[in-house]
């Protein structure tokens, strides 16, 4: 398969602080593809940089052969982008909504027309669409959001974060919408900070961490950086020290590496039943109450943890 | 240009969506105007407004005309409008002008009578020769009101000057008077018209159409004006706060990253924000036209004015929002210089007395110079008269849009 987008050593500075530090990837046409990471980990940075709103402080990046730097119009009429915060008019309809955009996508007359009724049916909003975007749900105006990327029929789609801050219904669907996009033959560029959304849609997963693209590949590829191991993940109450905890925890025999986050301890180990005990015990010793303990297979969390020594949410 | 064209378009359509936008734009403009008009107790009358314009009349022609003319600008039927002196002196009079004593100096050249009138003896009028105005530039509306007055004058006296010269020919060429008592007729007819122009109560303030109807000056085609004027700053503003508003709803980087360049997203901000300014104000003078059933004058005039209008306050919208960072920034300036522009470009009360530094800095409000427009076209003046409060405001235009462009560009759209 050709690349559609081809990223080499992309760099954002804003003064003294560099959000993306040389980043490069490729994403195969009809290929699904996230950046995984944590809030403030350079994801949306390096999606404005590919859809040309930012120009990048060093690097380049091809979409289609064109160069976003120096053929950002030509790149325009390839991507479609939706954006992590809703950006619609809300005192317009779902309808003139999407008339707009897709006259700004140079969309007219009787094409106009007939592909802003197909992306009504597309996102379930044809018998709501004479309705202002502002009487909708926060899922609706989700599903208008995602519309409007839609409505040119671009090659890569840019999907930044579309699922935040939304109902489990509406998530579903819009990961639901994404697969039978990607179905069509539409190639999606996702970014997102949930493993197990990255993990349901992803041919490849980029694992991107303080504007560095920690990891690459597929989930299996990416998986078998840890090996075997389990993570054992200790859930204590809102007073003990998580930090104490996980301290004392890196000296028991089998320990991989322990880590703590907000009222969570993370211990990686090469099987996590043969552990429990001593964990348990060690627990008891400092006076701390565990309230509940999960066993997790290798996963993409794990790979996050095992590369950064933080947990995905931090 | 499409584009352009449609994200005006859009704007224009979510304005008049936004209800409190709508209040401000064309109720609140409507409601003071009306409130004024009540106050001011001359609802529907006329009189008041601008009076007493003061003028000195320097007569160097002493002929039966120039006589005419100061007992005009004397007369009864004139004197609540205007307060005219007469000197001797030229330079004096105009010494009063330029001390901002008077509005205007009339100074009537000598010959003026028998430019139009033949001296004893002569068969033919003199050299033509011409009257002269030294206007005060801080009192645009009152010069104006003195140059209708005077185009009436001068327009009357040339259709009996010309009638008075077909008809002796005919009687020449009829043989019904003799070449010897031509002159005589001629000069007794002379008299005649200068009698009648002076005594004529006939002289009105006419608009320049061809209507002969006269129109009295009403008090509410100074409040209206006003008040659509300082409202106007309302919407100029309110339009420049919704480009950073788009950018925080991410609305303009979602324009930035179609096929839409910088230039037509910007650019078609514009073009909302003038479009809104241009609707507001034509809304605002067909409401007052039709409920307070005022005359705004020549319509093409009234709309040429309203176009340079829009323009140059459009260019303090993009002005501010150049210069601030956040909507609510934009809100509270846009909301200051409503009022200080309101209050300093005459919106509330004439500038005519107001001391002339005062004047001076009013020009550089939309206000001042729209409202000079306004109340020339109100007292019947036409377009020509109004080309300097025009000229006025696309300067200020230009120049503010410039200005903006730089700081616009400085920022890149304060965008990346």
């Amino acid at each position: 398969m050709p690349a559609i987008l081809e990223v080499k050593e992309l760099v954002k500075k804003y003064g003294d602080f560099t959000a993306v530090k040389g980043v490069s990837f490729d994403i195969q046409e009809g290929e699904i593809f996230s950046l995984l990471g944590p809030n403030g980990a350079g994801k949306t940075t390096t999606i404005s940089m590919l859809s040309t709103l930012y120009i990048p402080t060093g690097g380049d990046a091809a979409i289609g052969g064109h160069s976003v730097t120096k053929e950002p119009m030509a790149v325009r009429n390839i991507i479609g982008v939706v954006p992590q915060d809703l950006a619609l008019y809300e005192d317009l309809t779902a309808r003139e909504n999407l008339v707009f955009w897709g006259q700004m996508y140079g969309l007219s007359g009787k094409t106009l027309n007939s592909r802003v009724d197909e992306v009504l049916e597309q996102i379930g909003l044809a018998d709501r669409a004479k309705e202002r975007v502002k009487a909708y749900s926060g899922g609706m105006k989700r599903r208008v959001n995602i519309g409007v990327g839609l409505l040119h029929k671009p090659r890569l789609l840019f999907m930044d974060e579309p699922t935040v801050g939304i109902d489990p219904q509406s998530r579903r669907a819009i990961l639901d919408s994404v697969k039978d996009l990607n179905k069509q033959g539409m190639t999606v560029l996702y970014t997102t900070h949930y493993m197990e959304e990255a993990a349901e849609l992803s041919d490849r997963v980029g694992i991107i961490d303080h504007g560095e693209l920690i990891a690459l590949g597929t989930q299996a590829e990416l998986t078998r950086q840890v090996g075997e191991n389990e993570t054992l993940l200790l859930h204590i109450g809102e007073d003990e020290d998580a930090e104490a905890l996980a301290k004392s925890l890196k000296g028991i025999p089998g320990v991989l590496q322990a880590t703590a986050t907000d009222h969570e301890v993370s211990v990686i180990a090469r099987e996590a039943e043969e552990i429990l005990a001593p964990v348990v015990t060690k627990a008891n010793e400092r006076g701390i109450k565990i309230n509940s303990i999960d066993i997790r297979e290798p996963n993409l969390e794990a790979v996050f943890l095992h590369l950064t020594g933080r947990a995905l949410r931090d | 240009m499409r584009k352009l064209l449609l994200i005006g378009l859009k704007d224009l359509k979510l304005v008049f969506r936004d209800k409190a936008a709508l209040i401000f734009m064309l109720l609140a403009p409507f409601l003071l105007t009306l409130g004024l008009g009540f106050v001011t107790g001359q609802f529907g009358s006329s009189g008041g407004g601008i009076a007493n314009i003061p003028v000195v009349l320097v007569d160097q022609d002493g002929g039966q005309l120039g006589t005419a003319l100061v007992e005009l600008f004397q007369s009864e039927d004139l004197s609540d409008l205007v307060t005219a002196t007469v000197l001797d002196d030229p330079d004096a009079a105009r010494q009063q002008v330029n001390d901002d004593l008077v509005a205007a100096a009339v100074i009537i050249p000598d010959g003026f009578t028998e430019s139009i009138i033949p001296a004893e003896g002569q068969m033919e009028p003199g050299e033509t020769v011409q009257l002269v105005i030294y206007g005060n530039p801080t009192r645009p509306t009152s010069v104006g009101v003195v140059k209708t007055i005077l185009e009436e004058f001068v327009a009357r006296l040339e259709v009996g000057r010309v009638g008075g010269t077909v008809a002796i020919t005919q009687l020449l060429t009829s043989g019904l008077v003799p070449p010897e008592q031509a002159q005589a007729i001629a000069v007794e007819m002379g008299q005649h018209q200068a009698e009648s122009l002076a005594e004529s109560n006939a002289i009105t303030l006419t608009t320049n159409v061809a209507s002969e109807a006269a129109t009295d000056f009403n008090p509410l085609a100074y409040i209206a004006p006003g008040m659509a004027l300082m409202f106007l700053m309302y919407t100029v503003s309110n339009g420049g706060r919704t480009l950073l508003v788009e950018r925080n709803q991410g609305t303009l980087p979602r324009l930035l990253v179609s096929p839409t360049n910088s230039a037509q997203v910007l650019g078609g901000k514009i073009f909302g924000i003038y479009l809104t300014g241009v609707v507001q104000m034509l809304i605002l003078i067909i409401a007052s036209t039709l409920f307070f059933q005022l005359q705004w004058g020549d319509p093409l005039a009234v709309l040429a004015l309203v176009l340079a209008a829009v323009f140059g306050a459009c260019g303090w919208g993009m002005l501010i929002t150049s210069l601030a960072k956040r909507p609510s920034q934009i809100a509270a300036i846009g909301s200051a210089i409503m009022l200080t522009f309101g209050i300093l470009g005459g919106s509330f009360f004439s500038l005519s007395f107001a001391p002339g530094w005062i004047k001076w800095v009013s020009r550089i409000t939309p206000n001042a110079w729209g409202l000079d427009g306004f109340n020339i076209l109100a007292l019947g003046g036409g377009l020509n008269l109004i080309l300097e409060p025009i000229a006025g405001l696309l300067v200020m235009g230009v120049v503010l849009f410039a200005v903006s462009l730089v700081l616009f560009n400085r920022r890149g759209m304060a965008l990346k």
